[in-house]
């Protein structure tokens, strides 16, 4: 092995950690939800992927998730809460809400409908 | 002397018809009217203090003093509880003075500051307390509008409106959407409105409510189109010199001439880059940020790679090693150009995949006639309230739900419950919105309108149906959360492996295979391969009048091993019918087919006198045998005679004199009794009830006459159905509160594997749970109202409604046509559903891990093979295509048994 194969394995290995970590390992800072007329409100903008896409609730409090989506790419023209059984489809530019009531606490995902867009809502 | 609130007469506190207790102290009234009147809306004869508005006001009137009063309608409150919760809630909201609801008019009275609160403030009160607040909203088409600040104007002109609840003007489509309170407001009012702003008033720009999805996706379609066009022209000269060797004029040219060619070529790559692929590098930095990665990720870093690449060998050849300088200008813009394609086509084939709920909505009424005041007018149908009369025409469509008060037509509701004939429809029936009247004019009361209607519910159902998830999904996401990064340590690694092992030159094959791998990644097939067949699938029933609840009721109907059938509704009428009738005599006719043969002739002479005279005996009673037997004889046209003397034994049966004959109709006691002698009726009545029939015997002046037989018969399809279901495999059922002899019979007739027969109607949950206890997946199909906890207990409850009531809760699948055909339909549907999910997942699982591999140049060492970045590309944009194409296949499924 000559040094540039060295140097090309040594970063090549570097580079596979960075990527383990950076897409899997790193923690993602949440959002709390703030509290409005009797639900737990929070504006996501569908981008490229949600904006905040960790949000934090309280268990028992009906939420609501204003999401506006600024794009026109198919990927993101629905959102999915598998949990809750609760789908909305996202018109370009326009807030939609989605409501529900969170009775567990526990981590739960929403996705795009092919689910490459996630994010993740933590009930308190 | 107190003063009645109501109509202002004196009257002594003792003598009050009615005294009802208000803000802590007692009211007295005149009359019953008067308290009635007081009870419907207490709040109009509260304090003096209280401005008498009457109406609802946006509260945006400024500076209106004191409190405003308003009516709020209030829709979904079901019992006193609700009303006690609507209360708390209006009252715990800010600027509010008093509130009080009344559950009989569904109303909202309250009494509020509107300096503190506005009427959105109170909407979204009864929001939050779980109700809703009766609103409309419509669309309304404005001239004359040009700039932003007319949007405020008409906005703001809106919402003062009285009973205008929220407006919002568009001004690239030209229109005002607004929600306000049908009762306190209509169109005309609110057009007057913005002609009062200062612009014109039009019909919205296009009748039906325009498709915002499909026409976000026309738009795209049509932006990825252009980009796939620019992409190509741009890709096929860059790929012509890009292989020198094989084209004649460009090979005689020197090295020097052909890296400023490819120079050229760069930078003409640079704006597909950039534009053709502008979403990938967005898309890839914005899932970068968000620490995700996704499709984008793997073609912005395949194809800026090589772009990138490319660049530095031509600018600075000699930091390569010799005949490692080679520019890769075609990877990006070929790969960029067929990905887009790739794009287009898929979201070409996406559309169609919910055409089922746009055929759907589009069945909606536009307008309806309705009686106001005495006058007949054609309004939207938005506006439709409930307790309006509606008047239907033939060939018009029924606006809302509701019940016939007069009139009578042939309906078809084959858009809705996938039956094919007409259904007669008389006053006291059920119209459903959306159908289609065919011979006759009717007018109905209006039950359920707006979001309430069975349309709109079909409509909601299917569409969070829809969106679901089926549990197979979860596989899927577990994947598809971890394969963009693993794809990306995937090309690292086997850069790392060619550069360190593989032949000379070992940069480009390091770079090239490294590339490919980035660029045969499809995650978008696997994300695609669930809910595309889920759509197309649910949509499939939904046409056919099956309402599938989500993906894991239709993942579970698939892999059901027994059915379990409530008897009474379900395979039978569940009301009983006139089945035999049989004389004592010199003749014995018998008929004695599942359902008597309705034509008139049938019957002869002694057994039309025989029912005639049973018949005329039961006119008066209320039992439902003796309905049976009525009915029976009203449809063989016989008419009957007025019954004397009617007497009802209980236990036992009945008797009357009918024309002077003194007629016992009853059971064996009841002959006993009477000491009637039988001779061989005995026999006939035991053969009867053999057969799951309730016979009756008739003697006239003391002597035997003959038998009367009812019974509830099997539906025309049932047995047809049932077989439909053994033909798929499941074991079949049947439940049963009935005697073991008559469950038998029915049985017998329909071709019934097992009997549970004198189940108690709260025992059927455990009989349920009996044969999941032997390993089974137990569907167990029934009305949705007595059998709702054994529904619940089923692995997937079978709702068959009749009409409007679709929203089973306890179902996860809603038959809305009654037969049970709709059964072995919802279970070959779904076995289709899931036979295309699987085939769309096994394909994208094979696809992905045949090619990743492939691509990294696995196959090199055995056979030389080596996978081009184009190939590559063209594959991935293909197999995320054929995924949405074989989901579309499932458009074609057509039912087996008929």
């Amino acid at each position: 092995m000559d040094i540039a194969q060295i140097t090309v394995t040594l970063v090549g290995l570097g580079l596979s950690v960075l990527i383990a970590w950076y897409f899997w390992f790193s923690e993602k800072k949440g959002v709390r939800a703030q509290a409005a007329g009797g639900f737990q409100e929070a504006k996501i903008v569908v981008k490229g992927g949600y904006t905040p896409d960790v949000i934090v609730v309280k268990a028992g409090k009906p939420v609501r998730l204003t999401f506006v989506r600024q794009e026109t790419a198919a990927c993101s023209e629905m959102v999915v809460f598998g949990d809750f059984n609760k789908s909305a489809k996202l018109p370009p530019g326009e807030e939609v809400p989605v409501e529900f009531l969170p009775q567990k606490p526990g981590e739960y995902e929403f996705a795009c409908q092919m689910g490459m867009l996630r994010g993740k809502l933590i009930v308190e | 002397m107190v003063k009645d609130p109501v109509c202002g007469m004196e009257i002594e506190e003792k003598a009050a018809a009615a005294v009802r207790q208000m803000d802590g102290r007692s009211v007295y009234f005149c009359s019953e009217a008067c308290a009635a009147k007081f009870d419907a809306d207490p709040g109009r004869y509260g304090e003096a203090e209280l401005q008498k508005v009457g109406s609802a006001t946006t509260g945006a009137r400024p500076g209106a003093p004191g409190l405003v009063r308003i009516e709020l309608p209030i829709l979904g409150m079901t019992c006193g509880k609700c009303v006690a919760t609507v209360e708390k809630a209006l009252r715990e909201t800010r600027g509010v003075a008093k509130a009080s609801v009344n559950l009989d008019q569904s109303r909202a009275f309250v009494t509020y500051d509107p300096a503190v609160a506005n009427l959105e403030d109170l909407t979204q009160a009864v929001k939050t307390a779980g109700y809703r607040s009766g609103t409309a909203t419509a669309r309304i088409g404005i001239k004359g509008m040009y700039c932003a600040s007319c949007v405020t104007t008409i906005e703001k002109g809106l919402q003062s409106t009285t009973g205008v609840l929220k407006a919002s003007v568009n001004l690239g489509t030209n229109e005002a959407r607004v929600e306000y309170l049908s009762e306190q407001t209509d169109l005309e009012e609110i057009k007057k409105a913005v002609e009062a702003t200062g612009y014109q008033a039009a019909p919205p720009s296009s009748e039906e409510a325009p498709d915002k999805e499909a026409l976000a996706r026309e738009q795209e379609y049509r932006t990825l189109f252009r980009k796939f066009v620019f992409a190509a022209v741009i890709a096929l000269p860059v790929m012509v010199t890009a292989y020198p060797e094989f084209i004649p004029f460009l090979k005689t040219l020197s090295r020097g001439t052909l890296r400023v060619i490819w120079g050229v070529t760069g930078v003409l790559t640079l704006p597909v880059l950039l534009w053709s692929g502008g979403h990938f590098f967005r898309g890839a930095w914005s899932a970068f940020r968000h620490r995700s990665a996704d499709m984008n990720t793997l073609i912005a870093l395949g194809t800026g790679a090589a772009w990138l690449y490319s660049g530095v060998a031509i600018l600075l050849p000699h930091l390569f090693p010799e005949g490692t300088a080679e520019p890769f200008y075609d990877v990006a813009a070929v790969v960029i150009a067929l990905v887009v394609l790739g794009q287009a086509l898929e979201l070409r084939a996406k559309g169609r995949t919910s055409e089922a709920i746009k055929k759907l909505m589009g069945l909606q009424a536009k307008t309806a006639r309705i009686i106001r005041e005495g006058k007949e007018q054609d309004i939207p149908v938005e506006e439709v309230l409930v307790g309006d009369i509606v008047i239907v025409r033939p060939g018009e469509k029924v606006p809302v739900d509701g019940v016939i008060k007069e009139g009578s037509s042939a309906v078809d509701e084959s858009m809705l419950t996938g039956e094919s004939l007409p259904v007669e429809k008389k006053a006291g029936d059920e119209v459903i919105g959306a159908t289609l009247n065919k011979t006759g004019s009717f007018k109905f009361e209006a039950t359920k309108v707006g979001k309430d209607t069975a349309l709109a519910q079909i409509v909601r159902m299917v569409e969070e149906a829809q969106g679901s998830k089926a549990p197979i999904q979860r596989l899927v996401d577990v994947v598809s959360g971890y394969f963009v990064p693993a794809v990306m340590i995937i090309a690292v690694l086997t850069f790392v492996a060619w550069f360190d092992i593989g032949p000379e030159p070992r940069l480009i094959y390091a770079l090239v295979t490294a590339v490919t791998v980035l660029i045969i990644a499809c995650p978008c097939a696997l994300g695609l391969a669930t809910p595309m067949s889920l759509m197309v699938g649910v949509g499939k029933g939904a046409e056919q009048g099956i309402l599938i609840r989500g993906g894991e009721a239709l993942q579970t109907a698939q892999a059901l091993d027994a059915i379990v059938l409530d008897k009474t509704g379900t395979i039978t009428k569940g009301t009983p019918e006139l089945t035999d009738v049989i004389v004592l005599g010199s003749q014995f006719t018998v008929h004695s087919s599942p359902t008597l043969n309705p034509e008139p002739s049938t019957l002869n002479e002694p057994e039309r006198e025989l029912l005639r005279l049973a018949a005329s005996v039961e006119r008066t009673s209320e039992h439902p045998l003796a309905a049976a037997i009525v009915e029976g004889a009203k449809t063989r046209g016989i008419a009957l005679s007025d019954p004397q003397d009617f007497q009802a034994v209980p236990g036992h049966g009945v008797i009357a004199t009918v024309d002077g004959h003194r007629v016992v109709l009853g059971n064996l006691k009841m002959m006993q009794k009477e000491g009637v002698d039988l001779g061989g009726l005995e026999e006939q009545a035991k053969r009867l009830a053999d057969e799951g029939k309730t016979p009756m015997y008739a003697a006239v002046d003391g002597k035997a006459a003959g038998l009367v037989a009812v019974a509830d018969t099997v539906k025309e399809d049932s047995a047809e159905a049932i077989q439909a279901l053994k033909a798929l495999g499941l074991e079949v059922v049947m439940i049963t509160g009935d005697n073991q002899r008559t469950a038998q019979a029915i049985a017998r007739q329909v071709g019934m594997d097992r009997v549970m027969a004198e189940v108690l109607p709260e025992d059927k949950a455990h009989q349920v749970h009996l044969l999941q206890a032997e390993g089974k997946k137990v569907g167990m199909v029934g009305d949705g109202i007595n059998d709702a906890p054994a529904l619940a207990q089923a692995d997937v409850g079978f709702a068959i409604g009749t009409g409007t009531d679709v929203a089973i809760e306890a179902s996860d699948i809603t038959l809305i046509k009654g037969s049970l055909k709709g059964v072995a339909l919802a279970v070959e549907i779904s076995k289709a559903t899931m036979r295309n999910i699987k085939q769309n997942l096994f394909g994208a699982f094979v696809y992905n891990a045949l090619g990743i591999p492939v691509a990294a140049g696995l196959l090199y060492p055995f056979f030389g093979l080596l996978l081009s970045p184009l190939i590559a590309g063209a594959a991935m944009a293909f197999s995320s295509v054929t995924v949405v194409t074989n989901a579309n296949r499932l458009r074609r499924f057509r039912p087996t048994g008929g």
